[in-house]
């Protein structure tokens, strides 16, 4: 299980990694955490002629937190999110999804831009950055520009990213007060990628519901933020009006299994919002 | 042929300079550069832990790091742990409550309970499950490396 | 003062302490030596390509442009290995009919798996090996498959060997009494289920990885390997090559897992030294974890119609049930496909007064990866059919499921007796193992807290089994059916000049304490600090000729070799001390090292052994200077030592998302003597976790057309720490009366009867709901639908 033979590139700055993205004659692959990419590496799904590794741009790496925004690097590793308390104060919905990334060993190493790049349906970080109405920042050797997160996912493992971009920094709109937050998530076992998710962030009574694992993007179900935003008790109501999502099976089982989990993982999570 | 790539990694201690391929896996280097075959590959995609090693302080699968990736770096592997005196009460806990079988898991079991050791966690037996949830091994169990954790961590004495 | 029946209760015994093990300490610092860490000089590593398909023509295999790859040095195809390899069937002749073809390394003709290997590619590096495998182009043509072991025997099913011309491989019937009479009373009440077992796999932690190194001077092979079984293995490889078989070494250093998966014959291992002796230059082949999901054996995968009879009272009238189980393509060489379903007809209902009972068996052939024995083979069928079945049963009649054992489990003082299948049975303590368990645990504590959780809408349940566990075989399990598998093991002991004890056995170790438990052995019966014995095992060219590891007979039957050689060698050396010290043999005996008589120490082991090698003239010319004893051991009169435990679950059921938390498990386990308890007991938790995972967790999922689904640890299930429960062992010790030693098995009992209590319990946490589940792993989707949620 090795990887095919490929070419290192290791650049000391964002202009230098977007020149080498920007080959077209060849598959210029990113690297940042790796904890996704290698694996695909060593399974021989992703073949790289040349891999850009970002670990040498520190400055896609740590945020700034604004009155009403916390801009994060890309390259911000889990690890590094989790141990900045003040950030965590600020992003409490992210603060409660970390925990269920992986494990400490993945989470030293992978990186919230990654995980966002990645756009894989399973996984945390999509869904609550679409929760928190994140705005994802990328870069090519153009210029940047930036998509809402609502915009940002396309289809499994598939994203507004461009061949040659980059994705740069996450733009996450921090809590204010009044605003409320419920994370739940279904897994076999601790760290594993979900059997199904919710993550809620409410602010002014107005709900953003994101699922993850539920389909083949993270989704939004937009009829139960109408319903609860009107009425905070009409779970149950909310919970019916999930049909509308387009809920996509795995190997944990199929549509069906999904449409039930998606009201469950509703319901728990809108328990957990906190004034 | 891609290039090799000339790096230079401090493994438990020593300078070690090879010319590597970029595709080499951080492990493969350890155990076929530099000798130290005390680190494991179970399953190369970042699932069983058994490659959990130490770079540049940090509990990290060597599986996901290529070696072109260290270069520079400070890499402890569990032999280093031995040689350099670490984890010495750990190492004994895990002895006395036969906190390994086969011991294929051990090395990535150590560094993964002397990240959760050394960062002044609670004995409490779920917290060190859920902290060790992502080390797999097959012969224990698990309770008995719970119990030589939470021994060390009872013991007032660190790792 | 020499005899047996001083041995547990001397000063310096260790039977029946927790030592802890010495040689562990190795591992703790990273000095193990698995097969990976071995690197002999221009050593060629080999990657193989395999089917994608589960069956296909193999039309054309064109290796050129991968020939001609970076570091490749040559590549093989099936062919290539015609007139180099011996082809192999697996049958034993004493399951009259077993069918199977014969099987090469490299697929010949055709695939029948997908995963089976068509080519192998040898090179520098296993990356280079692995480029020119894709480069390889392989005219595969799919042809149609039979996967679904339920359909196997269809009349338009694929026939998978056609000269065989049908897909059944073996069939056995066991009847007992007369069942269809017992089912047909109107006094009693039948629970009738259709039980699903999915296939799991072993996952060790270290894959299977074999270096093989030819040495064309002397003829010779080494073969290193990460097995469980050397001796049988050296005769496999001179057979199938065509060598001699002193000819052949098989070293097993550190095992990282086995639990049966590294028993049996594999084509990539097999084509590795066929390759290293082609090539005249070392051979390594490490599998990746694909490879290992895709050839380590498979295990399980059987489907079970079955019924029990239980009269008002709770008595078992009857039980009875059909087992069909898929096997893959062939049936395993050497140990066969057929004895796990064999096994599964043997034990069910073994605890049990069982006056009725008729099972049926069959294992069909299936385009799937081959399924043979894994840790213990057999038992979570038979335990959950009868088990589960029982619990069941007694529901429907409103009592108690431990009631319902104590009115059919077997006396403790009734025995020896034989099972309903035939089983000969000493030295069991079913009811007093249930006592035990009850007291510990406080079952009715935990009903008491059960209704309360429920009034809360709480689902919790609690679940039991009853189990015996085949440990200690005899010749009747492999050897009378023609395998090259010995079920006799042998010690030998040797004192050298420095007053230390080496000892030499055919057992092997893989982490369970095998050479603790034999250095407690002779340390204990010859008089040496523990500190003092050394234990080599692992290699046939130094090891006495034995069986290795398997079916839990390490202890009972290595142990009890090493017993007979302890004191054999106590007794050579007392004698030479009677000599020197001008004195009889009753009147001494040997303590911490030290030969002593009523008057205290009298010479050191060194002084003796010193003036044995080195000054044997100081002794008299008749006296022989042998400081050497062996002794070989195995099991007469019955086929297994069978070992009893009694074991409960008690979980959760999340209702809404189908997960299942296990909250508590306990284990009362009796083994005969425990030479040492705590390796005892984690070798019943390690059982108990890999149970659990066959329960909850593990399945290699496959798709109609035979492709396996989750090929990678993201994908198939392993238990992990986080969800696994603190597990409570208690032991009960009921010496075998076929060894001085007293011990049995304890390495399978965990794996075997923990799936039937958490059965037991997620039904009888669902029961409240109605709603029942029969098919394991019980996964939430699973349970979702048993309580028709999805
Ligand atoms: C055993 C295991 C369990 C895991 N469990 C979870 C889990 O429960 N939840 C979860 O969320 N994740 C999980 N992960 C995945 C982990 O979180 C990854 O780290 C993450 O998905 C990707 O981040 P990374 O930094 O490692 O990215 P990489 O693996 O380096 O890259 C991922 C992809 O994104 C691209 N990419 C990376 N960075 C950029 C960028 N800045 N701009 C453009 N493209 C980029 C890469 O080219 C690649 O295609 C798990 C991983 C493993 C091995
Ligand atoms: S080998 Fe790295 S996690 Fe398994
Ligand atoms: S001790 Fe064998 S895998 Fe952990």
């Amino acid at each position: 299980m090795k990887p095919v033979d490929f070419n290192f590139e290791r650049p000391a700055s964002l202009t230098d990694a977007l020149e080498l993205m920007s080959r077209d004659d060849m598959n210029v692959v990113a690297l940042a955490g790796g904890q996704s990419l290698l694996p695909m590496m060593n399974f021989r799904m992703v073949r790289p002629d040349i891999l850009v590794d970002l670990n040498g741009l520190d400055e896609l790496r740590g945020s700034e937190i604004g009155p009403d925004r916390a801009r994060i690097g890309a390259m911000t590793r889990y690890s590094d999110l989790a141990s900045n308390a003040e950030l965590m104060a600020r992003l409490p919905l992210l603060a409660s999804a970390l925990p269920h990334v992986a494990n400490s060993a993945i989470r030293n190493r992978g990186t919230l831009g990654g995980s966002i790049a990645m756009a894989d349906p399973t996984t945390e970080m999509p869904a609550v950055m679409l929760a928190l109405g994140a705005t994802i920042r990328l870069a090519s050797r153009d210029g940047e520009r930036s998509v809402a997160a609502d915009d940002f996912y396309l289809g499994y493992y598939e994203s507004a990213l461009e061949s040659g971009e980059l994705v740069i920094a996450i733009d996450v709109p921090t809590a204010a007060p009044g605003d409320a937050f419920g994370f739940y998530e279904v897994a076999r076992r601790r760290g594993d990628r979900a059997m199904a998710g919710a993550a809620i962030a409410r602010r002014n009574h107005e709900p953003r519901i994101a699922f993850f694992s539920v389909s083949d993007r993270p989704v939004r179900g937009f009829s139960a933020e109408r319903i609860l935003g009107e009425n905070a008790a009409s779970v149950e109501a909310a919970e019916g009006s999930l049909k509308e999502i387009d809920f996509h099976g795995d190997l944990h089982g199929g549509p069906d299994l999904k449409r039930h989990l998606a009201r469950i993982v509703l319901r728990r999570a809108w328990a957990e919002l906190q004034p | 042929m891609s290039r090799l790539h000339r790096v230079t990694i401090e493994i438990n201690g020593e300078q070690v300079t090879a010319s590597i391929a970029a595709r080499v896996n951080l492990i493969d280097f350890i155990r076929t550069e530099a000798g130290f075959t005390g680190s494991h590959l179970g399953c190369e995609h970042g699932v069983c832990g058994a490659c959990t090693i130490e770079v540049d302080g940090a509990a990290v699968r060597g599986c996901l790091m290529l070696a072109v990736q260290a270069d520079g770096a400070n890499v402890v592997t569990v032999e280093g742990l031995a040689g350099m005196g670490r984890a010495k009460n750990l190492r004994a806990a895990f002895l006395a409550e036969n906190a390994l079988q086969c011991g294929y898991c051990t090395p990535g079991m150590l560094v993964s309970a002397l990240e959760y050791i050394e960062s002044g966690e609670s004995s409490d037996r779920a917290t060190i499950r859920a902290h060790m949830a992502g080390n797999y091994c097959r012969c224990t169990g698990y309770q008995a490396i719970v119990d030589a954790i939470a021994a060390v961590i009872e013991s007032g004495e660190g790792a | 003062m020499t005899g047996p029946a001083t041995i547990f209760d001397k000063p310096n015994a260790y039977i029946g302490k927790s030592v802890s093990r010495s040689d562990a300490r190795r591992l703790l610092e990273g000095r193990g030596r698995f097969v990976d860490d071995i690197q002999l000089p221009r050593t060629l590593h080999a990657a193989f390509l395999r089917s994608p398909y589960a069956h296909a023509e193999i039309v054309h295999i064109d290796s050129t442009e991968a020939e001609t790859a970076p570091g490749v040095v040559r590549v093989f195809k099936g062919e290539d290995l015609i007139g180099v390899v011996e082809p192999y069937v697996g049958i034993l002749t004493h399951l009259a009919g077993l069918r199977s073809a014969p099987q090469m390394p490299i697929a010949v003709d055709r695939a029948r798996w997908q995963g089976e290997p068509v080519a192998m590619v040898v090179a520098s590096t296993r990356g280079e090996a692995e480029d020119a495998a894709e480069l390889i182009a392989a005219d595969l043509d799919p042809i149609p498959e039979a996967c679904d072991a339920e359909t196997a025997l269809d009349e338009d099913a694929p026939v998978i060997h056609p000269e065989l011309g049908t897909n059944l491989a073996w069939e056995r019937l066991v009847e007992v009494g007369d069942t269809d009479a017992a089912f047909s009373r109107d006094d009693v009440h039948v629970a009738e289920r259709t039980f699903r077992f999915g296939r799991h796999t072993g996952v060790t932690l270290e894959p299977r990885s074999a270096i093989a190194e030819f040495n064309p001077a002397e003829g010779k092979l080494t073969f290193w390997y990460s097995g469980q079984a050397p001796h049988m293995m050296q005769f496999i490889l001179a057979k199938h090559l065509g060598l001699v078989e002193e000819n052949v070494r098989v070293v097993a250093h550190d095992v990282g897992g086995s639990f049966g998966i590294k028993i049996h014959t594999y084509g990539d291992e097999i084509a590795t030294a066929a390759v290293a002796r082609i090539m005249g230059r070392p051979v390594k082949f490490v599998a990746d974890r694909f490879e290992s999901f895709l050839s380590d054996i498979h295990a399980r995968d059987h489907v079970v119609n079955a019924r029990i009879a239980m009269e008002r009272n709770g008595l078992i009238a009857g039980l009875e049930f059909d087992d069909l189980s898929g096997i893959g393509p062939y049936s395993m060489y050497p140990r066969t496909s057929a004895i796990e379903m064999n096994q599964v007809l043997n034990l069910t209902g073994a605890p049990y007064v069982l006056p009725n009972y008729r099972a049926r068996g069959r294992v069909v052939f299936q385009n799937k990866n081959m399924m043979c024995q894994y840790r213990a083979v057999g038992h979570p069928i038979a335990m959950a059919i009868a088990d589960c079945l029982l619990e069941d049963a007694a529901a429907g009649i409103g009592m108690d499921p431990v009631e319902v054992r104590r009115r059919n489990l077997m006396a403790d003082d009734g025995y020896p007796r034989t099972s309903a299948a035939g089983m000969k049975l000493d030295d069991l303590s079913h009811q007093r193992t249930l006592q035990e368990l009850i007291d510990t645990m406080d079952y009715s504590g935990l009903r008491i807290a059960q209704a309360e959780a429920l009034a809360n809408g709480i689902h919790r349940g609690i679940g039991f089994v009853s189990m015996v566990e085949v440990t200690n075989p005899s010749p009747m399990f492999y050897g009378v059916g023609g395998a090259p598998i010995a079920s006799q093991d042998g010690a030998s002991l040797r004192l050298d000049a420095g007053g230390g004890l080496r000892i030499s056995s055919s057992i092997t170790e893989q982490g369970q304490g095998t050479n603790t438990i034999l250095a407690q052995i002779a340390a204990g019966v010859f008089g040496v600090p523990i500190e003092r014995v050394t234990v080599a095992t692992g290699d046939t060219d130094t090891a006495p000729y034995g069986g290795g590891t398997w079916a839990s007979r390490g202890a009972g039957i290595g142990g009890e070799a090493m017993l007979l050689a302890a004191h054999a060698l106590k007794e050579q050396v007392l004698e030479v001390a009677a000599s020197m010290l001008q004195t009889t043999v009753s009147a001494l005996d040997i303590r911490e090292g030290m030969i002593v008589d009523g008057g205290g120490a009298r010479i050191s082991l060194s002084d003796l052994a010193r003036t044995v090698y080195y000054r044997g003239n100081e002794l008299p010319s008749d006296l022989n200077p042998e400081l050497v004893a062996t002794r070989h051991f195995r099991v007469t009169g019955f086929p297994f030592v069978f070992t009893n435990g009694a074991m409960a679950a008690h979980v959760e059921v999340d209702t809404e998302t189908g997960l299942v938390r296990i909250l508590n498990f306990w284990a009362v386990e009796d083994c005969g003597r425990a030479i040492n308890p705590r390796l005892v007991e984690e070798q019943v938790r390690g059982g108990i976790v890999q149970g659990i995972g066959g329960a909850l967790y593990e399945e290699c999922i496959y798709s109609g057309d035979g492709q396996l689904q989750n090929a990678t640890m993201e994908d198939y299930l392993v238990p992990m720490a986080a969800e696994m429960p603190d597990i409570v062992v208690k032991h009960v010790e009921t010496p075998t009366k076929t060894s001085i030693l007293g011990a049995k098995g304890a390495g399978e009992a965990g794996t075997g009867g923990a799936p039937a209590a958490i059965m037991n319990a997620v039904n009888d946490a669902l029961r409240p709901l109605d709603a029942s589940i029969w098919r394991m792993p019980m996964t939430p989707e699973r349970i979702l639908k048993a309580l028709g949620r999805i």
